[in-house]
Parts: C-alpha cells; sequence; structure tokens
C-alpha cells in the first residue's frame, strides 16, 4: 500500500475525535490538524513501527497578517526508513498564541522551536528552555512578523554608551 | 578544607559573575566555574559563544549562544525578487557559496515549475560537488589546526586555491559566486574550465593522501580525538544531526541518494559511513567524501551533454546580457522580470541538498507575488550545533575546541 495511504489510515483510525486534513502539492505531502493533537500525532508518527518519522527536519511558522489564523506552524519531518518527507501544519490564532511544543517527542526540536518563538512569537508550551535564539533577551519585537518593518525599529536595540 | 558556599560570597560579586549571562546558576562557586568561551574565539569558527561550566577542567554543561551574525536573511528573501537573493546565499555558507546557489535555484524552480537544461543540471552537479571539496578541505585544515597541526591547514588551503581558481574561470568570481541562474547557470563552462577541472581531479587524489599521512599517523592529531564526543545513531538522529556528522555515527543517510535531485541517480558513488561516532570519525568520513566527490565530478565530466544552459522560458528566465541590448522581446522580458519578478504560482515548497555541512533546504511559500510570501532557510549548521552541549559533555576544556572543530560549523549560516 502507498505510505500515504497508511499515514491516513493511522491516523484517522488512532484519532477519530479530530479530522485532518490531506494534501498534495509538487509531489510532498501534508497533514493539516488541529493545534491541540500535535504532541499526540508527532508521537505516534515517529513511534510507530511502520512511519518511523524519527529526524525532525525543520520547524518554522508562517505569518498570514491577515488571516483570520494569523499563523501557521510548520514541521518537516523525515522516514529514514521510507526516504519519506511529511509536512505537518497546524494553524495559530494570535489571540492564544500558543502551541505544544514536540521537544519531546525529538530533542532537534529545541532550538527549532526557540527560532520560531524568536521570530514569530508563538509560545511553545511545556518547552524545556524557551528562551529567545538570534535577539537578544530584552528585545521587545518578533522580527519576521509581517508588521515588522524591513529596515526595523529605531531604538529597539540599544547602542553601547559613548 | 572547608568548601565555600554561595552565601559566603558577597552577592554583589556573585551577581558581576553572572551579569552576563542568560542562564542560572543554582551553585555558582561551590566547585563550579563559569568559563565563557568566544565569540572572538579563533576555535569558534566564527563568532559562537559557548557558555562552559566547569568542574575543575571537566565540563558538565554547556550552553551555546548564536545570534551575533544573525542577519536577517529570511526578513530580507520576504522583499526581494527570487533573482535578487542569489547573491545573498552565498553569504549562509561561506566556504562553499556554490552548493547554496544551487539549493536555492533548485527550491525556486521546483515552485516555479522550471525544467533545467541536462548541461546546466550536469554543471551544477560538478560546481557543487567542487564546493564540497572545498568546506571539507577547510574543514579538515582548520580542525587538524584546531588540535595543533598547523602544517595540514596549508597544504589543504593550497589544494582550495585550486579550486577557486576555477571558479574564476568559471564564472569571474573567486569567492561569493552566485554562479546559478533560476533555469539554469549564468553562463556555459568554458572548455578551459573543464580541462583545469580534470587537471585538478586528476592531482588532487596524491594531494590529499600527502595532507592524510600528516594526520593518519600523527599520534597526537588521533589521540586528542579519538574517543573524544561520541554520540550514538539514535542520539545524533533525535538531535538532528545531519550530513558527515551523522554518517560518522554509522547511520546511510544522504539526500543526494534518500531523495535524488539533479542528475544523482544516474551517478555512482558510495556513502562512507563510520560507526565509531567519534571526532575521529567525522574527520574519516570528510576525507572520504572528498574523495567521492571526485569520483562524482570524474563521471560528470564523462556524461555531460552539449547544449544549452538556460531553460527556454522567456517569462520566467532572465535573457542573456547580450540580447537583451539588441531584442526588443528580450528587453521587455528582461524588464518584467526584473521589475516584478517571476510570480511562481501560488503555493509553497520544501526543497533540500545534502549541502557540505548536511540537509540545506529552503522552505518557500509563494502567494503569486515577485518576492516570495516567506523563505525558511534549514540550515545544517544551525542544528548541527545543537548537539554540542551533548557532544562535550564530560569532556576537557580543550576537547570542546576539537569537537567545535569535528561538527564544522560556518557561523554564517547557523546565524543567517
Amino acid at each position: 500500500m502507498d505510505l500515504k495511504e497508511i499515514i491516513k489510515q493511522k491516523l484517522d483510525s488512532s484519532f477519530p475525535e479530530t479530522k485532518f486534513e490531506y494534501s498534495e502539492y509538487k509531489d510532498e505531502f501534508c497533514v493539516k490538524l488541529d493545534k491541540n493533537f500535535i504532541v499526540p500525532v508527532c508521537n505516534l508518527l515517529k513511534k510507530d513501527s511502520e512511519l518511523q518519522f524519527i529526524l525532525c527536519e525543520d520547524i518554522t511558522a508562517v505569518d498570514w497578517a491577515t488571516r483570520k489564523n494569523r499563523f501557521t506552524v510548520v514541521y518537516h519531518i523525515f522516514s529514514l526508513k521510507n526516504k519519506f518527507r511529511l509536512k505537518l501544519k497546524a494553524d495559530v490564532d494570535e489571540k492564544d498564541c500558543k502551541i505544544d511544543s514536540v521537544s519531546s517527542v525529538w530533542r532537534a526540536a529545541n532550538w527549532q522551536e526557540r527560532e520560531c518563538y524568536d521570530m514569530y512569537g508563538i509560545i511553545f508550551n511545556n518547552h524545556p528552555d524557551l528562551r529567545r535564539m538570534y535577539m537578544p533577551e530584552e528585545f521587545e519585537y518578533h522580527p519576521l512578523r509581517k508588521d515588522f518593518p524591513l529596515l526595523g525599529i529605531p531604538g529597539s536595540l540599544p547602542l553601547p554608551k559613548k | 578544607m572547608e568548601k565555600l558556599t554561595k552565601d559566603d560570597v558577597h552577592p554583589k560579586i556573585v551577581q558581576a559573575l553572572l551579569k552576563d549571562t542568560d542562564i542560572t546558576i543554582e551553585d555558582a562557586l561551590e566547585n563550579e566555574m563559569i568559563l565563557n568561551m568566544g565569540p572572538q574565539h579563533p576555535a569558534t569558527h566564527g563568532v559562537l559563544r559557548v557558555l562552559l561550566r566547569l568542574d575543575g577542567e571537566t565540563v558538565i554543561g554547556c550552553v551555546p549562544e548564536l545570534g551575533y551574525l544573525h542577519r536577517g536573511y529570511e526578513k530580507m528573501a520576504e522583499n526581494m525578487s527570487y533573482y535578487e537573493y542569489i547573491p545573498h546565499t552565498d553569504r549562509l555558507d561561506y566556504i562553499s557559496p556554490m552548493a547554496n546557489n544551487v539549493a536555492w535555484v533548485l527550491a525556486v524552480e521546483k515552485l516555479a515549475g522550471i525544467e533545467v537544461p541536462p548541461r546546466a543540471q550536469y554543471i551544477r552537479m560538478m560546481v557543487a560537488e567542487l564546493a564540497r571539496i572545498t568546506s571539507h578541505l577547510v574543514a579538515v585544515g582548520a580542525f587538524a589546526m584546531d588540535v595543533g597541526a598547523l602544517t595540514v591547514f596549508l597544504w589543504t588551503l593550497r589544494e582550495r586555491e585550486k579550486v577557486l581558481d576555477i571558479w574564476d574561470i568559471l564564472c569571474g568570481a573567486r569567492f561569493t559566486n552566485s554562479y546559478t541562474r533560476i533555469g539554469g547557470v549564468a553562463n556555459d563552462a568554458q572548455p578551459e574550465a573543464l580541462a583545469k577541472v580534470k587537471w585538478f581531479i586528476d592531482q588532487f587524489d596524491d594531494n590529499l593522501t600527502e595532507c592524510e599521512k600528516l594526520l593518519n599517523t600523527n599520534r597526537i592529531f588521533i589521540e586528542r580525538l579519538e574517543n573524544i564526543g561520541i554520540i550514538s545513531a539514535e542520539d545524533a538522529i533525535d538531535l538532528g544531526l545531519t550530513g558527515p556528522s551523522l554518517r560518522a555515527s554509522g547511520v546511510e543517510f544522504d539526500i543526494r541518494r534518500a531523495m535524488p535531485y539533479l542528475k544523482y541517480n544516474e551517478i555512482d558513488f558510495n556513502i562512507p559511513t563510520y560507526t565509531e561516532g567519534d571526532s575521529l570519525a567525522r574527520y574519516f568520513v570528510r576525507v572520504d567524501e572528498m574523495r567521492e566527490s571526485v569520483k562524482i565530478i570524474r563521471q560528470v565530466l564523462d556524461k555531460m551533454p552539449q547544449g544549452e544552459v538556460l531553460a527556454n522560458n522567456p517569462k520566467k528566465v532572465l535573457p542573456h546580457k547580450t540580447e537583451i541590448y539588441t531584442r526588443m522581446e528580450e528587453l521587455i522580458h528582461d524588464f518584467m522580470i526584473v521589475n516584478f519578478g517571476i510570480n511562481p504560482p501560488v503555493g509553497e515548497i520544501y526543497h533540500a541538498i545534502e549541502g557540505s555541512k548536511g540537509e540545506l533546504g529552503f522552505y518557500l511559500v509563494s502567494k503569486g507575488e515577485g518576492h516570495p510570501w516567506k523563505c525558511k532557510i534549514r540550515s545544517p549548521s544551525f542544528n548541527n550545533l545543537q548537539a554540542l552541549p551533548h557532544l562535550v559533555k564530560g569532556h576537557m576544556i580543550s576537547d570542546v575546541v576539537a569537537i567545535i572543530g569535528s561538527i564544522d560549523p560556518i557561523m554564517g549560516e547557523a546565524d543567517k
């Protein structure tokens, strides 16, 4: 059976209480899910002996600026056994800008989520060490949000005194 | 001897000691010391800052701090066209700019659906492998220098210089190449450039063996690296390691094989793996990979067909400069592409290549505009550095230098 069908079947049968949206674009298989289910779904995808998505390649977010659910958190995970890359997506609203951390599933997610928090201001619940990755800790803004200007905000990064 | 506790020391002193760090320390002065390494430290390969918690000379905790070279390349990508971004990819992994160029254009071509002529694909493979050789040469040389063997660095850089000369002929620039274009490469590989590549790979093997002899029979080098910074295959995957560092732990994962791009499925090559997972194994993998790259380049030169190097897709592919000045159509297309961009259809893609340090991927989201709505760089150095606290735990301070060298981080890429 096709791996995509197996993933569909496993997810649908293990989580009957939620609905998954499946899509495919340019040979990239994508699963869209409710953000409350991200940790159990990731656990299943990693630990299932047939799937084994053991490598977490990347975690990032997209800021849609004007959409109702402003952010989408995007996960790219890879199965070394099947040589298959899967994209997971979960919408996050600006008012409740939180999603559960998957760093308990893959340790690699630790820094990737920190970077995402730094750039977009999305809080990852239960993250062991949620600090900024690149910007200084006292920086107030999240630079990759669409309302942050390209030139930066004057005075937001204090310079050393003369 | 009585032990000194935190309460015995004046709180002002404790505060001054902890002022410049973000980490909290429960018992700062009990037996432990905090050592700040970097960001200006010759062994951290750029501006990596590592905070070490030491018990005597043993590292018991490590916190890497990134961001000293953060230039906001992801933000900049959202505000410029796909073409304009090519020179910026040079500045990511500045030791192998060609590989970054290739990764970027492959991602854009996947997004925009552009077919690339075979000759251009072979040229791209050739430059990507040459980039891997230069990167590993610098990695091995700097690595040896970090642990005290200076001569190798001079010898490997001599070899790298030859590749830079090839790039000079090929695209006019030695360092920041910007050689690839969306839909092909900037100009065809000239016969003299190909001849020079041929000459280079013919003499390279002997010279590499010479460098290797300096290290493989060097007791100091071997003893400083053997069993230092061991990481098991499970831990390496879990921590997101890719590239040579992962293959040194015995995982045969190479994107050129796992998800072939360009024409790698037509090429015969091995994926060198070692099972030890220590710093020495990471060095061996790099040396073996250079030999495999030479093998790939030899096949690429044999198989390279004649023909065009730019796709025939006038709405998306920039015409050659000489045609712009003489032909109306091309002038219009040039104007449209430069001013409004190539407008890929609405969608999002992730494309990764096996870069010199590991998996180099670009995640692009297009809203049908001339510039990307979102660009995320999945940089191997960033993810490989995450394993550093795990690797250095329990080792001596001097081993930290060797371990950083063995995972070969490039801060331009890690900090974006």
